[in-house]
């Protein structure tokens, strides 16, 4: 085993047809192909799964923590957006 | 009824999936990568289950009252029946991974030729073992053109893998006559014709792990009558310790 890790790939899976596929975490491989059967391993062994993509982990460009109340704050305040004003006819059920 | 050659056949089965997912399973805590210590125990679990499956039909049609446990348990190694291939030490994870490539690329064609017997419990249990050993070709033959082509190293390691372990190749395509019998009545597959499928298949991947095919010299063999190397009693005094010690435990 080399003193040098193998690169990040992050995890997603789709469970059921219909559904997306989410992530569910991450393997180091060595290429994508390696990626695939190593996340096939370690998070499809309880029938999980589908489908099953990897993504190089730097391929994603994430938010910076410190954008936090800049990029979140602001949707507090607008309670509008949420669907909950409308009257549901009771024939309707359970949406 | 003990010596029927259909009951000789599904333990030879049996054994051998025993015998290598035993092997697998002496890598977990081990692996060089928590994902690889997966693989192998997800592999060793499908060999397992195999053997599983293929011990519990055995002992119904020996009808002596033998459960899959005392048959995996409570045999000594003249009893067992698998492949000499499958009981060769682990050696370097690049031994481990050409062994496993020599074996599946032969198990799985054979499982799916199996999968056809006129036996309907052979028929389903090769066809679920099928699936399982498609996924062993595949994982083992992507690690072994990684290793071939990979540093001077692991090309030398995987190439010392092949060389030692061919001679033990040959033995997988023999049919004795227990398994003649039982071939010429559609239940047991002839490995012989597979020879040239299985070739094909490894020869692919040595082509791109720029690795050598060794020569077809002498090959190895016995592990079917019961003639075994030295490993297998060490196998068995680690898999049949606690049955050994402590008869009959559960838990």
């Amino acid at each position: 085993m080399s003193d040098k890790n193998w690169p990040l790939w992050e995890v997603f899976i789709r469970t059921r047809n219909g559904l997306a596929h989410r992530h569910v975490g991450s393997v180091h491989a060595v290429d994508a192909t390696m990626a695939l059967h190593a996340a096939r391993d370690t998070y499809t062994r309880r029938g999980e799964g589908l489908s099953v993509w990897v993504v190089p982990s730097n391929a994603i460009t994430a938010s910076d923590p410190a954008d936090k109340d800049m990029m979140f704050e602001p949707t507090a305040s607008k309670i509008y957006r949420h669907p909950t004003f409308y009257d549901i006819p009771d024939d309707v059920g359970h949406m | 009824m003990t010596e029927t050659p259909l009951f000789h056949y599904t333990l030879r089965l049996a054994d051998t999936a025993l015998i290598l997912g035993h092997r697998l399973s002496e890598w977990v805590g081990h692996s060089p990568v928590i994902e690889e210590d997966l693989a192998f125990g997800n592999m060793g679990l499908d060999l397992i289950g195999q053997a599983r499956a293929l011990y519990t039909y055995a002992g119904a049609i020996e009808a002596k009252g033998r459960d899959e446990d005392a048959l995996a348990y409570l045999r000594d190694a003249g009893d067992y029946r698998n492949l000499l291939l499958v009981e060769q030490p682990n050696g370097d994870f690049a031994a481990t991974m050409v062994r496993q490539l020599l074996y599946a690329a032969f198990a799985h064609p054979y499982f799916e030729a199996l999968s056809g017997s006129k036996d309907e419990t052979l028929a389903a249990i090769a066809a679920k073992a099928a699936k399982e050993m498609a996924y062993h070709v595949r994982h083992a033959a992507e690690w072994t053109i990684r290793l071939g082509d990979g540093t001077d190293e692991s090309h030398a390691r995987a190439q010392d893998a092949l060389d030692e372990l061919w001679p033990y190749t040959g033995e997988m395509f023999e049919a004795d006559q227990v398994e003649r019998a039982l071939i010429d009545t559609g239940i047991a597959v002839d490995p012989a014709p597979l020879r040239a499928l299985w070739s094909k298949s490894i020869e692919d991947v040595l082509a791109e792990a720029t690795l050598t095919r060794p020569r077809d010299g002498h090959m190895q063999s016995g592990g079917r009558s019961g003639r075994h190397s030295e490993h297998l009693g060490h196998i068995l005094s680690e898999l049949q310790f606690l049955q050994r010690a402590y008869p009959g435990a559960t838990w």
